[in-house]
């Protein structure tokens, strides 16, 4: 996927502007937060858990290789195969590869992070494999050559006429506003995908080590399907989704629902434990596990370690009045929000990515939601940090901070600055109050008067009582 | 001989000493009241934020150890502002731990209090008095509700004056979008963040906006009078210290006090 990072104002500038977004933005707000908000509620022990959840994940980071050949060992053992990748690159030929030795024309997939991350499915249809995404919000946005803007609720962005106009087109039927109608058409046309797929894709949500399994949490059923029905499965993974045993798995499942959408529990939980075993009904022949890096290895150990204990609940992004503005495609790459705002910058670089950190108020809201308490304002200011070191904060941005900073380090010139500010405000404003309008501070008075001071400098008015 | 009396060092803030200085006053005038003697330190400038939130760890640096040796000695560091004492807290993440700086940071933070914070300490609340009267609404600023706990000690305050009705807005814990140099970096999106706050504003049918950070009060308050909104903006404290003489937040002045002397 192109990043587009850079446009972050462009973007963000015509997502402020665009009615129906704003609609669906609106319809955000007002559903997530408060749904999770009322589940937290249901759950006296829920920061505890959280607690728990923060020292089990800095537990895990600080044995990742052992947790990841454990779970490693216990795949093979189960009788599939564990395909170990350290660039987006390797992911994608590895898939690839798995594709083609079992001839496949089709794979189904079911909704997966990683796999936008690698960029899968512009890979594998240019190789002949054709994806169908089968998790609905990935179907409508597939349908639409579109992109998830939200980590769990995809296709956020669109209205229903927006899914009815793309369903009209390529289902070749009359079209239809009503959302019944619309998912039972999905539900004929992915049916036979189901059937016919040569291979299945799904992300993972957590593996665990203990038995060599993985979960997936979806709400749709529509990744069981994925996963049971083909031949072979493929489950894509990052590494750091590895938890010790199934128990601690489940401390995960249950912050995890209530943080996302509010819900106790998520509707389907499903757990693939290797290969169909002789006399199982069902379940895929062949059973791989592909383990992305993609970055990921350098931040353990470093600053940004803690992004790495995030279970992608999107919580962040809920909460987050900037996403609530803007939305996720302003963000220009895969992850959106706050979470995105660190991690976009250690996978695509600082250069291409800086105005996303940068993007945030520091309300601390996100930190103050996040299930495994990721200081995400701590994380975002660690990328204005280098940025600093490397001269990319823009020009003007450092030229002030340098002049003010100049100031802020020598008290008396200080006081000098504040007096000679406060003398001009109130020289421009005079009785009036406020200011409507001050040259080179349009960022400010193009949306906003600027309130006079109401006097002379404390400091100032201070010194003179004194006396 | 009368015991001496605790000593708190005001930190004034820059908004404060640049926009309103009725705020420090009234943040002595209640420091006072609650038993203190206040003292301002002359070599105090800025906290350092805009300098650490961009990234320059250097500057913050500097500025922390002036800050650190401005206020030497006091038993409190006192301020009417969540979000520079919130900064002042964040002051030994500058340090490396074998720094002698960094105990002197993890000293000061020790001492370092948001005023309201402090006055729920240390104040008796029966001593406040005030001829204010009206509806109220509170905006919790980011900082001070997220990094040092704001949130009932201004409310529980207010509750002691009889003629404060407080209004709650919808979303009181939603970020304004001033974030200090986002304001003006990102200016579009800093405007919807605080239109949405001003329609909440508005809905409570409030006269008055309280809040305990500038920062946030001067967005706010430049935002209500851009939309004609008739909220008037002031800093809990001039309530608290019954210093209510100065008009609002940007309002205009009947008697020209602007144009009085430099």
């Amino acid at each position: 996927m192109e990043v587009r990072s850079k446009e972050f104002k462009k973007s963000a500038h015509i997502a402020l502007h665009d009615v129906n977004l704003q609609r669906a933005l609106g319809n955000l707000k007002a559903g997530f937060p408060g749904k999770r908000a009322a589940a937290v509620a249901r759950l006296p022990e829920f920061d505890a858990l959280r607690d728990q959840a923060r020292d089990l994940k800095n537990h895990i980071l600080e044995h990742l290789d052992l947790y990841l050949e454990e779970f490693e060992r216990n795949v093979t053992a189960n009788g599939g195969t564990v395909h170990w990748c350290r660039t987006a690159e390797d992911a994608r030929r590895t898939i690839l590869e798995l594709c083609r030795e079992q001839d496949a024309k089709t794979v189904t997939k079911g909704k997966s992070m990683v796999t936008e991350e690698i960029a899968l499915n512009e890979y594998l249809e240019a190789n002949g494999v054709t994806p169908v995404e089968t998790d609905l919000g990935e179907y409508i946005l597939q349908l639409r050559h579109d992109h998830p803007s939200h980590i769990v609720a995809p296709a956020i962005h669109l209205t229903l006429d927006d899914v009815a106009t793309a369903f009209h087109e390529h289902h070749h039927r009359p079209k239809s506003n009503d959302p019944a109608v619309l998912m039972q058409e999905a539900r004929e046309m992915l049916r036979k995908q189901f059937v016919a797929a040569d291979v299945g894709i799904t992300g993972a949500n957590f593996l665990v080590a203990e038995t060599g399994s993985t979960i997936i949490c979806t709400n749709e059923g529509n990744g069981d399907l994925t996963q049971t029905l083909p031949k072979t499965h493929i489950v894509v993974s990052s590494i750091e989704k590895v938890v010790p045993t199934l128990e601690d798995m489940t401390l995960f499942l249950r912050l995890l629902a209530r943080s996302a959408t509010g819900q106790e529990f998520t509707v389907y939980n499903t757990l693939s434990t290797g290969p169909r075993r002789p006399g199982d009904r069902d379940g895929p022949e062949n059973f791989h596990v592909v383990l992305v890096d993609n970055g990921r290895s350098d931040m353990v150990g470093g600053e940004l370690q803690e992004m790495l204990r995030c279970i992608r609940c999107s919580a962040c992004m809920n909460h987050c009045p900037v996403y609530g503005a803007v939305g996720g495609h302003s963000y220009g790459w895969v992850y959106p929000g706050p979470m995105g705002s660190v991690l976009t910058p250690q996978m695509v670089g600082i250069e291409n990515a800086g105005l996303l950190p940068n993007a945030s108020t520091f309300c601390g809201k996100c930190e103050e939601v996040c299930p495994v308490r990721i200081p995400l304002p701590k994380l975002m200011r660690h990328w204005r940090e280098r940025e600093w070191e490397k001269h990319l904060t823009p020009a003007a941005a450092r030229g002030g901070i340098g002049v003010w900073a100049f100031f802020a380090k020598r008290p008396a010139l200080y006081r000098l600055l504040a007096w000679s500010s406060n003398l001009f405000l109130r020289l421009v404003g005079g009785k009036r109050g406020r200011i409507r309008k001050l040259p080179l501070a349009g960022g400010w008075t193009d949306f906003r008067d600027m309130p006079v001071p109401s006097g002379k400098t404390f400091m100032q008015q201070w010194q003179e009582q004194k006396r | 001989m009368p015991t001496p009396r605790p000593k708190v060092g005001l930190f004034v803030t820059c908004l404060a000493d640049m926009f309103r200085p009725e705020v420090a006053f009234a943040s002595v005038k209640l420091l006072e009241l609650a038993g203190f003697d206040v003292e301002v330190p002359q070599r105090q400038t800025c906290c350092g934020q805009p300098a650490f939130n961009s990234g320059d760890r250097e500057d913050s640096a500097a500025i922390a150890r002036q800050t650190i040796d401005a206020f030497d000695g006091f038993e409190y560091v006192v301020g009417p502002s969540g979000s520079c004492i919130g900064m002042l807290h964040h002051y030994p993440e500058l340090f490396a731990e074998n720094d002698p700086w960094h105990r002197r940071a993890l000293e000061l933070k020790a001492r370092a209090f948001e005023i309201t914070s402090f006055l729920a300490l240390h104040l008796d609340m029966d001593k406040l008095s005030s001829s204010f009267n009206g509806k109220v609404t509170y905006h919790d600023s980011c900082s001070g509700l997220r990094e040092l706990g704001v949130k009932k000690q201004p409310r529980e305050l207010l509750s002691k004056l009889p003629g404060v009705q407080i209004c709650e807005m919808e979303e009181a814990e939603t970020c304004c979008g001033f974030g200090g140099t986002f304001c003006v970096k990102y200016p579009e999106i800093s405007n919807r963040m605080v239109g949405n706050k001003s329609e909440n504003i508005r809905a409570t049918g409030a006269d008055t906006l309280l809040g305990g950070d500038l920062g946030c009060l001067l967005n706010m308050a430049g935002k209500l009078k851009r939309e004609g909104i008739n909220v008037e903006a002031r800093h809990v404290v001039e309530v608290l210290a019954d210093m209510l003489d100065t008009p609002a937040i940007g309002e205009a002045s009947s008697v020209g006090k602007a144009g009085k002397g430099a």
